[in-house]
């Protein structure tokens, strides 16, 4: 018995620039994999879908969402995602499970929520365990929704959390909406006392429930204008039949994307990663090499801006080297 | 209560109502079934319904594929009804019917075939299970959300407590919490805590009805009846009895205001443990099953009001007519050939039986206050769930470590070859595969041959009163049942409505499991993980409509605590979603539980759903009551192992499963085996 051989990095980063959706189950295998082999290839793929062999940024709209347990992310995704597919796009999502690690495994069930036609191959779900800590990205998930906007129209990446914990989000995504429940007065706080940095769309879930619903708008409303964040859309949504506000928040979503300078917004993004991957690396000893993580934020902002996250990392790896203090 | 002069009761005791959980196929063949029954002495009838009846799907929709006459027989109309109940005197007979989701559908059905036999529904007798709870929290067969769901329950019961007075409208079933794991206690605090959730819904529905008058909660009060289980530690289920009636009473007085003791009364039916019944040396079972019986019966002040017994095979198969008469035959001795009947309560006074009766009593208060803190029975389903797994998670622990005696599965395991299997059928019926063609073309007979002027208006009435939360349900579903409309038409009427719900799996909220034991386990999943590059991924699936999910939730569980990451999406899915998802996910094997017997159906759908979504490399392994033969054949189509009850130790499956995934992407075997 032998297994079909998976496709090689650069033949899966031709296929995702083809706009092959087919292929993103193979992306999200070789990205997970840590066998020097696999990571050789990842590179590979990863490079030839950087923006430098692009031509540009992934065409793909990085959407995170996050929110607390229980407040009905996943039934939201269900409408999203057949919003979009009514719009043509086509979308993945990364869900990462809330299940922290236990003896090593882990129990995913978040797909079970999402409710999609199994025959449509342009929507694509995969879910993974959090990196061990909640809300935060495993490694493999920032790459793959770089990756995989390439191919989708639509990539979300759904975390759970409220707090700090949507920044790691925020350094992938183009687009933050943080998900709360009407009644839930913990959002309002953490906003008014800086404790979280404020999304870039508010959805109020249940909207059904009226009153409550109404209220939480409100409050929200008031909140971010005495935040000087007037700007964050604040949508309101009931997934339970009938659906409603699903369509405000696609627009929504779109309307914050043409608002951004997606390249420079990404630009940055990268830089961030390649930097928190040095460190995690080669630690403080690493860093102090590079002179301090200023001096090293400026080294990669003299970079070309198309570079992917590992060019840039080994840039700043062969820096180290130079300036001494070899790792 | 005063001492009995005499130990002998003045007159003996009647009998329970003795029924047999009963059906398959189609309508005519159980009706010959049930009059054959009754022929040999059942008091009762007590109806299986197949699982798209029960879930609310026509025999031709996609979802009922290989389930159709399954586990039930299929009703898809009135017109089934009818053929079911033929030559059934239903103004004599006590009719249970084992059905929740679609409870109110069902009922209607009964109420109309009825109506057409000169009866009318005030005469009518008999139970509806019409308990959603435990549908999310252990069988699986429900089909609307929560809040819906607990409308279709409150509007069936104040409909009936007004217009069908010697009906139960509701069977609050602890019997499947103790199937799905529940301790003693556990079982008692959920199953009174579902039954304030219900009670409490109904308060509100009253308004639905004229009640004409007052005293309509006490009334609702005295027709809740429940359903419950005993495992064969007989002693303490028959103070768990007991427990249940004294916490009952105190809820009516104090909670309810029902000032009539006869009206706190506790009632119940019983199917005694199937989750105890082995599949090796089968024939113990029915030992077992006789000290069960005596735990529902023993003392006269906790006894059931009904009762069904399984037959000694069911842990192989759907047992045969002559299985089940059996079972009715110890009913029928324990009943009147011994002198059980004849005494007062045996455990009045009991010192022992009173401390099991409090100490029970005290632990279920415990638990009882910690649902009532999250809200009540309908907010804390999931920690209700997840407590479940959990339970029954350490109970097959305590079977593989020892600690837990089952003979003939842990100890005393050598034994002769079983006559009683050896027949050409295996020892078990085999449901017709012709059936299910039968009955699709049968129903799309009865849509082409119907008045579809009058079912349409029927469905749009239907639908308006759905939408509505002023109305009750069960009259425009009595017109509807009428009109010619089908279960599917009905049940689809309301899902438009409703939506459509998943139950929390319990999965996620169960605890790890201590590692000792799972070491060397895990070593070997990291292990073949290394060298597979990432982690060993499992899919955990359920095709089709069977919801009994508590053995594919332990292996999720367990695979977890090995070490594994398993995607678990719970039950009913279609074979193109689970390899639409097995494909999407990555996973190295796909793991299938399926209890209904539709197995022959369902997997090689499944295999070939995997070939279509290019993952046919991933091996395939299957899990759940299989017959032998069907285990060949099943191998013979490209599964890799089949596995069955008498498999019951998970770690060792696990290590299988591991091994399977090494051989099939050329890893080597440990190098110590």
């Amino acid at each position: 018995m032998t297994r079909r051989p998976e496709l090689g990095g650069t033949e899966l980063g031709a296929r995702l620039r083809e706009r092959d959706t087919t292929v993103a189950p193979a992306v999200l295998n070789l990205l997970e994999s840590r066998s020097p082999v696999a990571r050789g290839e990842a590179e590979a793929m990863l490079q030839s879908v950087s923006p430098a062999l692009l031509g540009g940024e992934a065409g793909g709209h990085i959407i995170g969402v996050t929110g607390p347990p229980g407040v009905g992310k996943s039934s939201l995704l269900s409408q999203l995602v057949a919003a979009w597919r009514r719009r043509g796009r086509s979308v993945a999502v990364l869900t990462v499970d809330p299940t922290s690690r236990r003896s090593g495994g882990a129990l995913l069930g978040d797909r079970a929520r999402i409710d999609v036609d199994p025959a449509d191959t342009a929507v694509f779900v995969r879910s993974t365990a959090t990196s061990g800590r909640l809300g935060g990205l495993a490694g493999p998930t920032r790459a793959a929704a770089t990756a995989l906007a390439v191919a989708f129209d639509v990539v979300v990446i759904e975390t759970v959390g409220v707090g700090q914990s949507e920044t790691e989000v925020a350094d992938v995504a183009d687009t933050v909406a943080v998900v709360v429940q009407p009644a839930s007065g913990d959002v309002l706080q953490f906003l008014k006392a800086g404790i979280m940095e404020v999304p870039d769309v508010l959805v109020v879930a249940k909207a059904d429930l009226g009153g409550a619903a109404r209220r939480a708008m409100a409050d929200l409303s008031a909140a971010l204008k005495s935040l000087d964040a007037a700007q964050t859309a604040v949508v309101a949504v009931s997934s339970v039949p009938p659906p409603s506000g699903i369509d405000d928040l696609v627009e929504a979503f779109d309307a914050h994307r043409d608002s951004l300078d997606i390249s420079s917004r990404r630009l940055h993004a990268r830089r961030m990663q390649a930097l928190a991957d040095f460190a995690a690396e080669h630690g403080e000893r690493g860093l102090r090499a590079l002179g301090g993580q200023r001096a090293a934020a400026r080294y990669l902002d003299r970079q070309v801006p198309g570079l992917d996250v590992r060019a840039l990392t080994r840039a700043l790896e062969e820096r180290a080297a130079e300036q001494g203090e070899p790792d | 209560m005063s001492q009995p002069q005499t130990p002998r009761l003045s007159e003996p005791d009647r009998p329970w109502l003795m029924r047999t959980y009963a059906g398959h196929s189609d309508a005519r063949r159980s009706n010959e079934l049930y009059r054959r029954n009754l022929e040999k002495g059942q008091t009762g009838l007590s109806v299986a319904f197949d699982l798209p009846t029960q879930t609310g799907y026509d025999p031709d929709h996609e979802l009922a594929r290989g389930e159709v006459g399954k586990v039930g027989v299929s009703i898809a109309h009135v017109g089934d009804m009818r053929v079911l109940l033929d030559e059934i005197p239903l103004e004599q007979m006590n009719t249970s019917m084992t059905i929740n989701a679609t409870a109110a559908w069902l009922l209607g059905l009964y109420v109309v075939a009825a109506e057409e036999q000169g009866v009318p529904e005030d005469k009518l007798q008999g139970t509806t299970q019409n308990d959603i709870l435990k549908e999310y929290l252990s069988r699986g067969t429900y089909a609307f959300p929560p809040g819906p769901s607990m409308r279709l329950i409150a509007d069936t019961i104040a409909y009936a407590v007004i217009h069908i007075p010697k009906w139960n409208p509701i069977n609050i079933c602890s019997y499947h919490l103790q199937e799905a794991g529940a301790t003693p206690v556990q079982e008692i605090a959920y199953t009174i805590s579902n039954a304030i959730a219900v009670l409490d819904a109904v308060r509100e529905r009253l308004g639905t009805v004229d009640t004409d008058g007052q005293g309509a909660m006490e009334r609702v009060f005295a027709r809740i009846s429940f359903f419950v289980n005993a495992g064969v530690r007989f002693v303490e289920e028959h103070a768990k009895l007991r427990a249940m009636a004294l916490l009952w009473d105190e809820l009516g007085r104090e909670r309810y205001g029902v000032t009539d003791e006869r009206s706190r009364r506790f009632r119940y039916g019983v199917q005694v443990n199937s989750l105890g019944l082995t599949e090796s040396q089968p024939e113990n079972n029915v030992y077992r099953i006789a000290l069960e019986a005596l735990a529902v019966t023993l003392g006269r002040s906790a006894r059931a009001r009904a009762i069904q017994l399984p037959a000694w095979n069911e842990a192989l198969g759907l047992p045969r007519p002559w299985d089940q008469q059996w079972s009715l035959r110890l009913q029928q001795i324990l009943a009147f050939e011994t002198d059980l009947l004849e005494y007062a309560d045996i455990f009045d006074g009991s010192r022992v039986m009173d401390a099991l009766v409090a100490e029970l009593v005290e632990g279920a208060r415990e638990e009882m206050a910690r649902v009532a803190e999250m809200g009540g029975a309908v907010e804390a389903v999931d920690y209700m769930k997840g407590a479940l797994v959990g339970s029954h998670r350490e109970r097959l622990r305590r079977i593989e470590a020892g600690e837990q005696t089952v003979v003939g599965i842990n100890r005393f395991t050598q034994s002769e070859p079983s006559p009683l299997v050896a027949s050409g059928d295996g020892g078990i019926l085999v449901v017709d595969p012709e059936v299910e063609a039968q009955c699709r073309q049968a129903v799309e007979q009865w849509r082409a041959g119907r008045d579809q002027e009058r079912v349409d208006a029927a469905v749009a009435e239907l639908a308006r009163v759905a939408r509505s939360d002023q109305e009750n349900i069960m009259p425009a579903t009595i017109a509807a049942a009428r009109a010619g409309v089908t279960t599917g038409e009905w049940a689809q009427t309301l899902r438009e409505a409703f939506g459509e719900y998943r139950a929390p799996t319990g999965v996620g909220e169960a605890a790890a499991l201590p590692a000792e034991g799972l070491a060397e386990l895990r070593e070997e999943v990291e292990r073949v993980s290394e060298a597979l590059g990432r982690r060993l991924k499992l899919l955990v699936g359920k095709p089709g409509l069977d919801g009994h999910s508590n053995g594919a939730e332990q292996i999720a569980v367990r695979a977890r605590d090995a070490g594994m990451d398993v995607v678990y999406e719970g039950i009913r899915l279609t074979p193109s979603q689970i390899a639409t998802s097995a494909a999407q996910e990555g996973v190295h094997i796909v793991g299938l539980s399926i209890l209904s017997g539709s197995h022959r159906e369902l997997i090689p759908s499944v295999l070939q759903a995997l070939r279509d979504a290019g993952a046919s490399e991933v091996p395939v392994v299957v899990g759940g009551i299989i017959p032998e033969a069907d285990a060949v054949w099943l191998r013979d189509a490209g599964v890799a192992a089949v596995y069955t009850p008498k498999d019951w130790d998970l770690s060792r499956m696990i290590r299988d499963i591991v091994a399977l995934v090494a051989e099939r992407n050329g890893i080597d075997a440990p190098a110590v085996a």
